[in-house]
This record gives structure tokens, sequence and C-alpha cells, in this order.
């Protein structure tokens, strides 16, 4: 009778523990996600989101990779973007909108066989330049190019 | 659900598959106002994209709610053939999931 009840004073403490990390913010049911990197796409700097990301800010420009988008999006609600990187053994691509509110857009992590090619559309606040950053045997290229929008996509 | 939230077309070609995806989803950022009710509305977007084909996974995409609303993606692999069966998934913010299946032509 005695031991049952330690057994579950223990079992509620245990449970208020977690509870109280819950609600420091060190358990949000984000975090359960894993993989996610949420420091990375809510850093407001585009460095540090890099960083975060693929583990460098410093980039080298790189006439290999090709970056297709219009020079002037007349919705920024969107814009299509492709990226083409020659490269050989692209790990990783990523999406830099300068001037966004998050800057990072997103992170594609390629697998062995992929080739170095991703096509999406994104949304843009305001004309700004538009970074594909390549990880390529643990280096980062970059190139870069400036889309002018006439009509914001954020908010509105 | 009925009818999945993915539409696939996967083609190969010489040995490289070029896959093409259009998936049905708000996209939210979390800054958009109700115009009636002057609230914001919550954030909702896709924050995971996982393509697996042969056992393999070819492309994990990380997105952030700067992507477009119903999102289109689209790249290539090489090593496939037709007849293939490829896999997509995706994960929002909100735990929300979905995930089809397609054959190569």
């Amino acid at each position: 009778m005695n031991h049952n009840r330690r057994v579950l004073l223990k079992g509620t403490f245990a449970a208020g523990a977690t509870g109280i990390a819950i609600s420091a913010g060190l358990l949000t049911p984000k975090a359960a996600l894993a993989a996610w990197p949420k420091a990375a796409f809510e850093s407001k700097d585009a460095n540090a989101a890099l960083e975060a990301s693929l583990g460098s800010s410093s980039t080298t420009e790189s006439s290999d990779i090709k970056l297709k988008a219009p020079d002037i999006a007349e919705n920024g609600a969107v814009v299509p973007i492709t990226i083409t990187s020659k490269i050989a053994n692209t790990e990783a691509i990523s999406l830099i909108v300068a001037k966004n509110g998050t800057p990072l857009a997103a992170t594609f992590n390629l697998g062995a066989t992929t080739s170095g090619f991703v096509s999406t559309r994104i949304k843009m606040g305001k004309t700004s330049d538009v970074t594909a950053v390549v990880k390529a045997g643990g280096k980062l290229y970059s190139t870069t190019k400036n889309v002018k929008v006439t009509i914001g996509g954020c908010g509105g | 659900m009925a009818k999945s939230s993915i539409k696939v077309r996967a083609k190969v070609k010489k040995g490289e598959a070029k896959v093409k995806c259009l998936i049905s989803h708000p996209m939210e950022t979390g800054l958009r106002k109700n115009k009636k009710t002057g609230k914001l509305i919550p954030p909702r977007f896709i924050q995971e994209v996982v393509c697996e084909s042969g056992g393999k996974t070819v492309m994990n995409a990380q997105w952030n709610a700067t992507i477009s609303k119903n999102p289109f993606l689209s790249f290539a692999f090489s090593g496939a053939k037709s007849g293939d069966t490829i896999k997509i998934s995706w994960v929002d913010n909100t735990g929300k999931s979905d995930s089809t299946e397609a054959k190569m032509k």
C-alpha cells in the first residue's frame, strides 16, 4: 500500500516536470518534428539562417549554378524559381530571399542519385535579391539574381 | 481524405526521372489578416516534403512559409526506370500530413 503511494507520487512528479518543460518552451510540439531546423527558418538574418541550415555562411560566387527567375514578377505571391547546379556532388540547395521577413525560403537535401535541379514557386514581399546556395563537398557556392516585384505577396 | 492532396507526374528519359508534383495546401504565413474580423490567420504551411523511390530517399525538402500556396515542386534523379514507384509525403506545422504513390512513365 505504502509502496504504491510512493510510485504514484513519483509518477505525478515526473509528469509535472515535463509539464514545466513544455510551458517553458523547451519541448514544444514543433520540436518533436526534429528534422525541421526551426532556428534557421525563423531567423531574420540571411547569414544566420544559412549557418543554422547548412553549417556555414561563407559562400563563393559560382557560374556553375543557374538561377532562373523572372526579372520582373508581376505577382509576388507566385514567383517561379528554377535552380540548376552543375557542381559535382551537389548535396543541398538552399534558397534565400534577402528582403523577406524570414529570408530562408527552402532547403532541398538531395540524395546520392538526385540531379542538381529543383524548381518551385515562392512568395516575395518586395523587390529583392534571390540567392541560390549550393552545398557540395562541404563547401558553399552561390548565385544571386535581383527580382523586381510589382505587387507584394506577403501579408495583404 | 478521399482524394489525395498531391498530384505527381514522373517521366523517365534516358535513365533520368523527372518528377513534377503539385500539392494543394493553403500555405498560410501567419502574417495575413482575415479581412472581416481583423484577426490574424494562424500559420499553416508545409515544413517537410520527402520523396522516396526504390526504398531510398531521393529528396528531402524543408520549406518555410515563403513557398507559394498550392506548392509546385520539380526535381530529377538518375538510376530510375519506367514502372518504378515514387512516393511523396508532406508534413505541415500543425502536424497534418499526406502521402501518395505513383508509377513512373
